[in-house]
């Protein structure tokens, strides 16, 4: 095997004011304190986010929540046509198609069901990535308490779009 | 299903080197790797020639794993992956098993690294290893019926185990010599103890305070995962790594990807690799705040923790930025990455080159000369190069003992040949000695960032051969074709040619191997993990005698456990 550039990271045995236990404990005491002033006085290193009553700013991309997008009539953009279903690596998207009674043109599918296991769902974003139509993007939201297995089963309904589309809080779509 | 076989020479060069009387076929794969297929009454003799041939040197037993082709006439197949860490060259033994009589020797008394990886042979095979000291299950519960990984066994089946399991060993209660009988006593460490950071479950034995017997038990986090891949296609199996190491589940995915990418020949585009690279670094480093911050927490050091965890913080906030998640990201794809990162990017990784070591420096000072954690540390969970190697470590741990063995050194990936960065290594190849080299392992990441940064190309993230990649959105809406393709994509999957292959990436904490075999559809027909710290776990009951309880915790934080990755 060829040579490698290797540093050795091993150190000498402990000097004599090292073995007096005082000296590096003074040390240490000296990185402590300087925190402990840092944080009383100026606190701009704290890390820590007094959650629930503040909340962290997540990027635009943080898969969330599901939305099924509208068009402008406020019908499902959705074709069911299984994709979002068949990439779900986790298998949680369960989706049933029916004929469009409104359709245009002839033999467009709607999703009669569209619902998706929320407790299975591991927010991998494979549906986003997988959808043709932009009809099923995420949200931020990911805060989300069900009282029973049943509730976390979300259908059309819960995962509609509510309103106009830039006042959703959207996290992961498709990035071109 | 077929599976390809490698390239064949007439006479390979490393015929020669085995004993004359072995009957066996040598190839040269496409994957680097020699491989040797022999009958199992001479395996012994070959592994035995592969490791003490002057010429081959092969000391590090990599892997042991089954495959099942219920199709071909011999139904299984153990493969067996040795290396030299002395000059570089990789072999891989097969040994074709007939399905009524599944038996082979066992390679412990060879290579110590054997004992975990034939357990779990067996457990997930039926394959039996004559002579194995200890040959029960391990992942599955003892009350388990069949062998999870073949073929033929319906992962769709449910029952309740409900006999309750002996879990005390027999040598737990037998009399040794030199008991002293009044303070003899058994103690289980975990399996949900806080110290041990996950779920794993240690026996000891205990005269007065010191250990004088232990043995782990493991599997409590099990879940499938190689079986699970073999029903996903092979972009999907890439969450499913997220959650193998889940301190660092980029590396994990870089690794995964590499291996798909290698067997289909492509190459991912040189911005995609040097994104990976920065990301698996800044992974890595997380990795070692983690393992470092938790050891010390265990030693009563609760600060360092906390200043360990401010810059994984900043990290996951990236890492969010970029991928979407904080924890089990997703973000790489065969053949890339799901989309290009953030506008700031570069600006934040600056950031976060100038933040990281302040922290570390702050830790350095409190810990690494204070003489409290040096005599609780040095000499405790020595192990010598020698044994180490034995017993199949890699990584930091290995290091720490003294060689020098790192993939991204010996064997480069995504371009880490072009970044200039030293191995830290040390000799005494205890609890500090580990601290020590991870502490260094943290600066000489930064370094390959800093360089990776500077390096960052320009372009795309994401190859456009779209028998492997989604081609990009705004194409999909308004281009036929490549609708058809984002169509055929997904619900065919990529079509890996059929072969087998090993490849390998410097997990945080060591060799992460995958051996990967396709039978050339859309879904990966096996699928074997090498996880680092499967191989050193399995050292852990034996560096434990002679030591007291306090020293068995601060022992088991430096070798940085991760269940998910242990149990998969």
């Amino acid at each position: 095997m060829k040579k490698v550039s290797t540093v050795n990271v091993d150190r000498p045995a402990p000097s004599l004011a090292e073995r007096t236990y005082l000296v590096p404990i003074l040390k240490g005491l000296a990185v402590t304190f300087r925190h402990f002033l840092r944080n009383l006085i100026g606190q701009k290193d704290v890390a820590t986010i007094q959650y629930p009553e503040v909340k962290r700013q997540y990027s635009e991309r943080l898969r969330g929540r599901h939305i099924l997008t509208t068009k402008e009539d406020g019908s499902l953009r959705c074709v069911a046509c299984y994709m979002c279903e068949t990439a779900c690596p986790a298998e949680c998207i369960h989706i049933v198609a029916e004929e469009d009674p409104n359709a245009a043109v002839e033999w467009e599918k709607v999703p009669k069901v569209y619902e998706i296991d929320l407790l299975r769902c591991v927010f991998c974003g494979y549906c986003v990535d997988a959808c043709p139509k932009e009809a099923i993007i995420m949200s931020r939201q990911h805060e989300m308490a069900f009282s029973n297995r049943g509730e976390a089963v979300v259908g059309i309904e819960e995962l509609r779009q509510k309103g106009p589309i830039d006042q959703e809080d959207i996290g992961y779509r498709p990035y071109f | 299903m077929t599976v390809s076989s490698p390239r064949k020479t007439a006479s390979h060069p490393l015929s020669k080197l085995l004993p004359s009387e072995v009957k066996a076929t040598v190839e040269q794969a496409s994957d680097d790797h020699t491989v040797i297929t022999v009958e199992r009454g001479q395996l012994i003799d070959v592994l035995r020639a592969l490791k003490e041939h002057r010429e081959l040197r092969c000391n590090l037993l990599v892997d042991v794993c089954g495959v099942d082709y219920p199709d071909r006439d011999r139904r299984f197949e153990v493969v067996y992956h040795v290396a030299s860490l002395e000059n570089g060259r990789r072999f891989r033994v097969k040994v074709p098993l007939d399905e009524g009589d599944a038996v082979v020797p066992s390679a412990y008394g060879l290579y110590k690294a054997a004992d975990w990886f034939e357990r779990e042979a067996w457990d997930m095979f039926g394959i039996r290893f004559e002579g194995h000291p200890n040959l029960k299950r391990i992942l599955t519960h003892e009350a388990f019926r069949g062998h999870p990984l073949r073929k033929d066994y319906d992962p769709g089946q449910r029952w309740q185990l409900t006999e309750a399991e002996e879990m005390v060993p027999d040598w737990a209660t037998t009399t040794q010599d030199g008991d002293d009988h009044f303070e003899t006593q058994i103690l289980n460490l975990g399996p949900s103890h806080p110290a041990t950071h996950g779920t794993l479950r240690t026996v000891v034995r205990l005269d007065g305070e010191v250990i004088t017997n232990a043995e782990c038990e493991i599997g409590y986090l099990h879940r499938c995962f190689e079986k699970m891949s073999e029903t996903h296609e092979w972009n999907q199996v890439v969450p499913y790594t997220d959650r193998l190491n889940y301190c660092s589940s980029m590396i994990n995915g870089v690794g995964y990807t590499t291996a798909v990418e290698r067997m289909l020949g492509i190459e991912a585009p040189p911005r995609a690799q040097v994104v990976q690279v920065i990301l698996s670094e800044l992974s890595r480093i997380m990795d070692h705040c983690v393992c470092l911050g938790a050891n010390l927490v265990d030693l009563g050091a609760l600060t360092n923790f906390w200043y360990f965890f401010q810059p994984r913080e900043e990290i996951y906030g990236l890492l969010e930025a970029c991928a979407g998640g904080r924890l089990t990201i997703s973000y790489v794809r065969v053949g890339g990455l799901a989309h290009d990162v953030p506008a700031d990017f570069e600006e934040r990784v600056r950031y976060l080159l100038r933040y990281i070591p302040k922290f570390i420096d702050d830790v350095e000072r409190l810990v690494t000369s204070n003489t409290i954690f040096r005599d609780r540390t040095e000499g405790i969970g020595a192990i010598t190069a020698e044994e180490a190697v034995a017993w199949g470590w890699t990584g930091p741990c290995l290091r720490a003992s003294g060689v020098p063995y790192d993939v991204r050194k010996a064997y480069p990936y995504r371009g880490y040949d072009q970044y200039e960065f030293d191995v830290p290594i040390a000799s005494a190849g205890d609890t500090y000695a580990r601290y020590l080299v991870r502490m260094e392992e943290m600066r000489q990441s930064l370094r390959i960032i800093e360089q990776a940064i500077d390096s960052l190309p320009d372009g795309p993230t994401l190859t456009d051969d779209h028998h492997v990649a989604l081609p990009p959105k705004q194409k999909v809406y308004t281009e036929m074709e490549s609708l058809i393709w984002h169509f055929k994509l997904i619900y065919e999957g990529i079509k890996v040619p059929a072969g087998d292959a090993y490849s390998l990436c410097e997990g945080a904490n060591g060799e992460l191997g995958y051996y990967i075999v396709s039978d050339g559809g859309g879904k990966p027909y096996r699928i074997k993990v090498r996880p680092p710290c499967f191989a050193i776990f399995q050292t852990y009951p034996h560096m434990l005698i002679g030591h007291m309880v306090p020293d068995s915790i601060a022992i088991l934080g430096s070798l940085n456990i991760i269940a998910g990755e242990l149990d998969r």
